[in-house]
């Protein structure tokens, strides 16, 4: 049913919705109130699951781990701060393979304190081995999250669901939340083949020596790999029983002939969607990267394509190298044919604004003799000491 | 803008009919909640909506900011309101910042709360102003000095932008039993007392 509904409170009713066993959060500053509002659905009665009050971050994802090794459809959510004190359980969820769902509301990460939007934090845990994927919108953060649960049961992995903190998870907008019945019909249930089972007693996370840890890791890569095709296929699947998908791997749009792409993830993509609209014969094709991990390569040099200039957009950054996704989209292009240049600019950091007109700028630098491969492109320099610009 | 290469979503996206506000007011005062019900009453009247708070680091009697976007077609746009149609202000120590009407579309209005008169507080101010003793109203009705349904009640009334109906159904999915029926009295005792559709033309143009 179309409702209008803050981020925060579409994500909760639609984690209840694939009715998890166990839910286990600490609601650290900065927080959403996604697990505040699960919470008060179990209070209500309306979702039976095992709510664990835990007291930190690090024993909220130690709980979930637990709980799916043992059989359960578990969730967790989190952010910033959070997610980095959450960290070594993370590494240790994917390193198990552990199939579990976790919402990341992206914010920055301290020093200086910031509870606003980036990408920092989910940016801080690429590594670890969890599929992320990027929301748009509200709608896509719902959908991508019942999703979430059913690629991570198929693929045997954690998945995590980026949606950027306070642009979406304090909006209020129209979301359609699927009925229980549609859900339960289109989500296969909870099974686990290595859940923990007295009966049939294994170990997950034994010491693994040199001789074989390589070899772990080599799976684990691939089985992230492997992944793509799972994403796919069930966005496919949520888009035929729903009518609506979330854009797979990534979206493009824009005319075929263009000759400028700009590529961003999360909700930046309809601000720059919303100011390309507004700028006359712009002929620039726009791409909403959805899958960050497993980055799509093969997609990523398809939807690339023809073009001249890519501007690849950032919301956080390698202090020392500058944007990620840029150094990925580089690296992903290169030694293909014909490449195009990249621009690569962060932009609202720690929650600056991003004016639709940050359109007009961004193409402005493309022709901009001193534009450097990358910048943080809002940054006032004029606010700096001459030593720090 | 339409043709896809990978994926698939094509979408219209440019949109003339897009109305936008800006909400101040203090932390305490229910500015966020203005916000949403605003847009709550925007959806059950048919359009889409788009309400968030400005993100501060609240607390109370500071200065909030709250924004909603409302259209007929879908809002891609996430940036904060800068240049708003409307003004709604909750507390009218917030004028002393001249600044408050920064970027307020030309014929754009702003409604106060306050129980100065219209043409006291319009002095300081190029546009068109009503204000509205909502805190006391709020006292009188709901007992609680929150300004908020009041100010929107009023807003609605004088812009006929959204049927004050839409307002009753908003508040009807957020409150319940007494308070739900104080804050409706509320709304048709405001309804009332403002010029009705006295700022529609600026609405329609």
């Amino acid at each position: 049913m179309r409702e209008a509904l803050e981020g925060s409170q579409a994500i909760a009713r639609a984690v209840a919705l694939c009715e998890p066993d166990v839910v286990a959060a600490y609601p650290i500053t900065p927080q959403t109130h996604i697990v505040e509002n699960l919470s008060k659905l179990v209070a209500d009665g309306e979702l039976h699951t095992e709510f664990v009050s835990v007291e930190s971050e690090f024993s909220a994802a130690s709980v979930v781990l637990g709980a799916a090794a043992s059989g359960a459809r578990a969730y967790t959510a989190s952010s910033s701060q959070g997610v980095l004190l959450m960290a070594e359980v993370l590494f240790n969820i994917a390193g198990m393979r552990i199939p579990l769902v976790m919402t990341v509301a992206n914010r920055a990460v301290s020093a200086p304190l910031n509870i606003w939007n980036d990408h920092a934090d989910s940016m801080a845990v690429r590594d670890s081995g969890w599929i992320q994927l990027h929301c748009e919108n509200n709608q896509e953060a719902v959908d991508t999250t019942i999703q979430a649960f059913r690629i991570s049961q198929e693929t045997d992995l954690p998945v995590m669901v980026c949606m950027d903190g306070f642009v979406l998870t304090h909006t209020m907008e129209v979301i359609d939340i699927p009925t229980i019945a549609q859900v339960r019909k289109w989500l296969p249930p909870f099974e686990f083949k290595r859940a923990l089972d007295p009966s049939d007693p294994k170990s997950l996370g034994a010491l693994v020596g040199p001789d074989f840890f390589p070899e772990v890791r080599h799976s684990h890569h691939a089985a992230v790999t492997k992944a793509l095709p799972v994403i796919e296929k069930t966005d496919r699947s949520w888009a035929r029983a729903f009518k609506r998908g979330c854009g797979g791997l990534l979206t493009t749009e824009g005319p075929k002939d263009a000759k400028i792409g700009i590529i961003a993830m999360g909700s930046t993509v309809g601000t720059l969607r919303s100011g390309l609209a507004k700028t006359e014969d712009a002929g620039v094709r726009l791409i909403k990267l959805r899958a960050f991990r497993p980055l799509p390569e093969e997609a990523l040099r398809e939807a690339t394509r023809g073009l001249d200039h890519l501007i690849v957009i950032d919301r956080a950054i390698s202090p020392g190298l500058g944007g990620i996704l840029g150094t990925e989209i580089k690296a992903v292009l290169y030694g293909t044919p014909d490449a195009p240049r990249i621009h690569n600019h962060a932009i609202g950091l720690g929650g600056r604004d991003i004016p639709e007109t940050i359109v007009g700028d961004l193409l402005s630098a493309i022709e901009d003799p001193d534009a450097t491969p990358f910048s943080v492109f809002d940054a006032d320099l004029t606010m700096l000491p001459p030593e720090d610009r | 803008m339409t043709s896809v290469i990978v994926g698939a979503t094509a979408r219209p996206y440019r949109s003339d009919t897009m109305i936008e506000y800006r909400i101040h007011g203090r932390g305490g005062q229910g500015s966020v909640a203005a916000a949403y019900l605003l847009a709550s009453a925007a959806f059950e009247a048919g359009h889409t909506c788009q309400a968030f708070p400005s993100f501060g680091a609240e607390r109370r009697g500071a200065p909030v900011t709250a924004f909603v976007r409302i259209d007929n077609q879908p809002i891609h746009l996430r940036s904060q309101v800068r240049t708003p149609d409307f003004l709604i202000v909750q507390d009218d120590t917030l004028l002393l910042d001249r600044g408050i009407t920064d970027g307020l579309k030309p014929g754009g209005a702003m409604i106060v709360n306050s129980r100065r008169s219209d043409e006291d507080v319009a002095e300081a101010f190029s546009c068109r102003t009503k204000c509205i003793p909502a805190t006391e109203l709020a006292l009188d009705y709901i007992g609680r000095p929150i300004p908020n349904t009041a100010l929107l009640a009023a807003f609605l009334t004088m812009t006929g932008h959204l049927p004050v109906d839409a307002l009753a159904a908003a508040l009807k999915g957020r409150f319940k039993g007494a308070v739900l029926e104080k804050n409706l009295a509320l709304v048709d005792a405001v309804a009332g007392m403002v010029p009705a559709g006295a700022w529609k033309e600026s609405e329609d143009a």
